[in-house]
Formats: C-alpha cells, sequence, structure tokens
C-alpha cells in the first residue's frame, strides 16, 4: 500500500533477515523468531511491527499463538514496478554471469 | 489444529462488490489469472480452474466449501486426477474486509501436502495473482502474462 514503508522495512538487515527465515518456516511465532537472533524479544517484536506496517509479514492467531507468515505480494508489486518494465533479458544476463564467475 | 502454509494480504482500493466479483467471474479471473474460475458458487457445488485459451484444459478442481457474498469464500483445491480423494485436497480462504477506505483481501491456503509440487507451485504462484488483481482493479491493467 505504501512504497516507502516497504523500502524503509527492507533497508535493514535483521528485518531481511527475519524474512529469510520465514520463507524457510512460514507461520513462526515470535519466540521461535527470536531463537536464531541474538537480540531481545522487544527488539525483535518491534522489527517485525515494521514488517507488517510494511505489509511485508502478515500475521493470524490462532488460539493464544500470533502466526508470522512472509508476504511477498508487496515485493511483487515493486518488481514489476522498477524491475519487469525496465530491461528484464539483459538484467537476467548480467546476473547469470555474476552467478557464474562468482560460482554461486 | 495445523497451521496454515499461507498467509497473504493485499490491500485493494475499490470496493468489496467489486473484489468479490473479480474472484468469480470467469471473465474477470482469466484476465488477471489467465484462468477461468467457472463455479455456481453454491456450497457444495464443484469448482473449476481452466486455462483461458482455446483448450480450456482443466488444470485445478475442488468444492465451495463457504460462500458469504460479500466477505468470505472458502473452497478446495486439487489436482483433476485427484478428485474425490480427501486427503489430497487443499482448501484456499478468501477474506474480504473494508479498510480505511480499501478493501483488505486475506488468502489463506491450507492443508497443502508437504513437499508436494502443488505446495511450491502455490507458493510462486499466489503473489503473482494477487499483485495483477490488484493492479487490473485499481489500474484497468493486470499484469503482463504471469506464467
Amino acid at each position: 500500500m505504501n512504497t516507502d514503508r516497504v523500502f524503509k522495512a527492507l533497508a535493514n538487515p535483521t528485518r531481511r533477515r527475519l524474512l529469510d527465515s520465514l520463507r524457510a518456516r512460514n507461520g513462526e511465532t515470535l519466540g521461535g523468531l527470536c531463537e536464531n537472533l541474538d537480540m531481545t524479544r522487544q527488539a525483535v517484536a518491534q522489527h517485525l511491527r515494521c514488517l507488517e506496517d510494511a505489509n511485508l509479514v502478515a500475521t493470524i492467531w490462532q488460539g493464544r499463538e500470533k502466526l508470522h507468515y512472509l508476504n511477498p505480494v508487496p515485493i511483487h508489486e515493486i518488481y514489476d514496478r522498477w524491475i519487469a518494465k525496465y530491461e528484464r533479458q539483459q538484467l537476467q544476463a548480467l546476473s547469470d554471469i555474476k552467478q557464474l564467475a562468482e560460482g554461486d | 489444529m495445523e497451521k496454515p502454509q499461507f498467509v497473504y494480504v493485499v490491500y485493494i482500493a475499490t470496493t468489496e462488490e467489486k473484489l468479490w466479483n473479480a474472484l468469480i467471474d470467469p471473465q474477470m479471473t482469466s484476465k488477471y489469472w489467465q484462468h477461468e474460475n467457472v463455479s455456481d458458487w453454491k456450497p457444495g457445488s464443484r469448482w473449476e480452474h481452466r486455462e483461458a485459451n482455446k483448450e480450456r484444459t482443466l488444470k485445478l478442481v475442488g468444492k465451495v466449501l463457504e460462500s458469504s457474498p460479500p466477505r468470505r469464500l472458502v473452497w478446495t483445491w486439487g489436482n483433476p486426477a485427484d478428485e474425490g480423494r480427501e486427503e489430497k485436497q487443499s482448501r484456499v480462504t478468501f477474506d474480504l474486509e473494508p479498510v480505511r477506505g480499501v478493501v483488505r483481501l486475506t488468502v489463506t491456503h491450507d492443508l497443502l501436502e508437504p513437499g508436494s509440487a502443488m505446495l511450491k507451485g502455490i507458493s510462486e504462484g499466489w503473489p503473482k495473482v494477487l499483485s495483477s488483481l490488484k493492479s487490473l482493479l485499481e489500474s484497468g491493467q493486470p499484469l503482463p502474462k504471469l506464467w
């Protein structure tokens, strides 16, 4: 809904790491997400709120547990707006070369 | 209780009625999804998901579980080859809710078989479909070819 919020939320390594954690294990609780991070529960909760405000994380309640889900829809919108419309093929070729060169 | 595998949220500047119609009208779904959703949308009725081309290939099939316009729509989702096999059916729930002048659409997909091709396909599919739906309703233009 708000592109500024999405970019701001993504401009932080901890928040990107949280998104990666959810990609691996979708539907985690706050406690589960804290396990892999050397951070207070409060700090993690704050990062999650920022991701939720940007709609990058969707939450549901199941009983007394709040579950967090990766919501990549805003990233897809950014992709469509900022990448797909530009030179997608050329970018893909460059990215392939980089991957080959770096042996990734 | 099993937790859902996927929960997606998209905010769309439209009305609940228009969004509801965009989920159930085959002409609308073929625009942003490139597939037709075909059903009479009565609970218990069959739902078909057909490719929007000449062949109209049946890609997915399921049963309408709940239809409460314009708020909540639930149907089962499975491969045509698995029709009638309850354990192979997953479930998708659409919740529509007006918030601050727009509509929040929450799509919950659960009961997917762990490790299945369907689970993998779904994690890539929904974000595209929902972005395209938003684009169509807000600008009149869906996203270019999704698949």
